[in-house]
């Protein structure tokens, strides 16, 4: 009798219902956050058994100039990305949300890249921007500039990774604005007329406030997209040319799975997931008394 | 001013900006910013398009020939038959089918749970799955790839399907659009003596078309897309997913840009297809989920 009841009870059937997914998160989610804390204290290579050696990764990484110079350009990397993508999608959004000819065509044109992967993006602009063969030296050459040697060249590799995923992501801030300015009630834009305002009048004190919100989640979220910065770096400059585009990801990566130092790289995990956490906080921090909410 | 006048004035404001617009229609100073952004999204993918017909001696040449003399198709074929690019493709696939489908239902099942079921422990266990999100996949790879490897599953397709079955934005997402929908219509059916598991499918999933195809079109684009786990443990070309073995081409045909290009093609077109029929999911997914390919 009792065994029955608990059979159908809410508490069984809640756990049954739960399980494969929560047993999925657990072990691939939950279980690497702390074995990642764990493994930045040891000294191991994936093989042999690990060794504690306490805060000596951490000490390590103060000390370590190809992780400073990584930290730089991944920093540098993200002060133009964001910026860049976020202003930019706002102002394609801004001529998007018009009854304009041909809006469909342009919508769809800067939303397309947005499904495309970093890796056939990376083919293309390899190409796009190769420096014997390339368009873009093409049409610059018209110009009377160059040839560049953008990827290949030490100072302009981490500006053209800047360009191409500026390319690639644009679309995304794209749609989030749009989204946020159909939410904009067409009554507050017609009092707005109404009252005399003047486009730019407008837009400075109606449309942008109103769109404060989307304008911080996207600067949150593409801040911690951009510190993970990875693919693009792995294959197209592996890096290089020398050091020029490591960036903190790429360091991780190549130690923990190229050079075998899975404890050194796993205190590097620990420190980027406290730097985007922490950068998340002072963002919102501060978006918090710069927004303003509607509702 | 009286209601009706200012209903009036409304209404002529109403009129003027309507007939503004279509005094803008044909071209607007907006086409001033639209076309230029408009080429410079499009004219890389025309490129590698024009590029994927060209001969390779086409491609060897400055200033480079905007249009192709000839539309050279061999080359696909030829991409076909110099790598395992068939074999890419059907693995991608069977891994993208699978985790598509096993979110759907793992999903579903907690999701529905986390919703409508008081069970022990469903706040906290709630909270935990939330604070995953929050944790950049580079984080935990390494931990994650130790897991993999302990279960034996490195350099099989395994490992890209398991950890990818369920997800914690899945759950959320299809919670937040359980919650929404009325409990009457599960009460009356649970009264009548329907499992939960019934009403779970033919009352609640039914209803659910839009939250399912979003998660699905997210599953899909992340999946079909990821490099770097992949990256990690697939090392033997058999077991490679298009992204991983785009990398491999690339690198053993680095002159052949024809064959590059035409392989690119072809590892874009199940997406933008899908991109074309779903593109409403598609834009609603990116915006709930803040996912890019």
């Amino acid at each position: 009798m009792r065994i029955r009841r608990i059979l159908q009870s809410d508490h069984l059937s809640g756990w049954a219902f739960a399980f494969p997914a929560v047993f999925l998160i657990f072990v691939f989610g939950i279980v690497p956050v702390i074995w990642s804390a764990l493994l930045s204290f040891q000294h191991t290579n994936l093989l042999s058994p690990p060794q504690w050696i306490g805060t000596a990764n951490y000490r390590a990484l103060a000390k370590d100039p190809l992780f400073r110079q990584s930290v730089v350009h991944s920093l540098v990397y993200t002060a133009l990305f964001v910026p860049l993508s976020v202003a930019g999608g706002l102002l394609v959004a801004i001529a998007l949300n018009r009854r304009i000819r041909g809006v469909r065509f342009y919508r769809t044109a800067v939303f397309v890249p947005v499904v495309l992967s970093t890796i056939a993006t990376a083919i293309m602009f390899l190409w796009l921007l190769d420096p014997d063969f390339g368009l873009v030296n093409f049409l610059l050459s018209k110009l009377g500039l160059g040839p560049y040697g953008f990827f290949d060249s030490a100072s302009g590799a981490l500006y053209s990774i800047v360009g191409m995923t500026v390319w690639g992501w644009i679309g995304f801030d794209v749609i989030i604005y749009l989204a946020a300015l159909q939410g904009i009630p067409p009554s507050l834009v017609e009092a707005a007329e109404i009252d005399g305002a003047r486009t730019w009048g407008m837009f400075r004190n109606i449309t942008l406030p109103l769109l404060g919100p989307a304008t911080l989640f996207l600067v949150v979220w593409s801040s911690i997209n951009a510190l993970q910065l990875f693919d693009e770096v792995y294959f197209i400059t592996n890096g290089g040319p020398g050091t020029a585009t490591y960036v903190v990801v790429y360091y991780l990566f190549s130690l923990a799975f190229q050079q075998g130092v899975a404890g050194y790289a796993a205190a590097i995990a620990y420190v980027l997931l406290i730097a985007i956490l922490s950068l998340t906080v002072v963002q919102l921090w501060v978006g918090r008394r710069l927004v303003y909410y509607a509702s | 001013m009286t209601g009706r006048t200012a209903i009036a004035s409304r209404g002529a404001a109403r009129k003027e900006r309507a007939e503004r617009e279509r005094g803008q229609f044909l071209f607007s100073r907006w086409h001033l910013i639209l076309i230029p952004v408009a080429a410079v999204m499009l004219i890389p993918m025309v490129w590698m398009l024009v590029t994927s017909v060209q001969t390779l001696n086409e491609t060897r040449h400055f200033p480079p020939d905007l249009l192709p003399h000839t539309v050279r198709l061999r080359n696909y074929t030829d991409v076909l038959r110099q790598a395992p690019f068939a074999r890419w493709f059907v693995n991608t696939v069977i891994v993208t089918v699978v985790s598509v489908a096993g979110n759907l239902l793992f999903c579903s099942l907690a999701g529905y749970a986390f919703a409508r079921i008081k069970f022990f422990g469903r706040e906290i266990v709630f909270l935990a799955i939330l604070a995953t999100l929050m944790i950049p996949f580079q984080v935990v790879m390494i931990p994650t790839f130790i897991i993999v490897k302990d279960l034996g599953m490195i350099n099989t397709l395994g490992a890209l399907i398991v950890p990818n079955l369920a997800g914690a934005f899945g759950i959320f997402l299809l919670r937040q659009f359980f919650r929404t929908l009325p409990v009457e219509l599960e009460e009356a059916a649970r009264i009548d003596g329907a499992s939960r598991l019934s009403v779970l499918f033919k009352i609640i999933l039914p209803l659910s078309g839009p939250a399912l195809a979003t998660l699905a079109v997210i599953t899909f684009l992340w999946t079909w897309n990821d490099f770097l786990w992949p990256l990690i443990t697939i090392s033997s070309a058999n077991n490679m997913t298009l992204q991983l073995g785009l990398t491999t081409f690339q690198g053993t045909h680095q002159t052949s840009t024809n064959l590059l290009m035409a392989a690119n093609v072809m590892s874009m077109l199940p997406v933008l297809l899908l991109f074309f029929l779903a593109q409403r999911y598609f834009i609603r997914g990116i915006a709930t989920s803040g996912l890019k390919g």
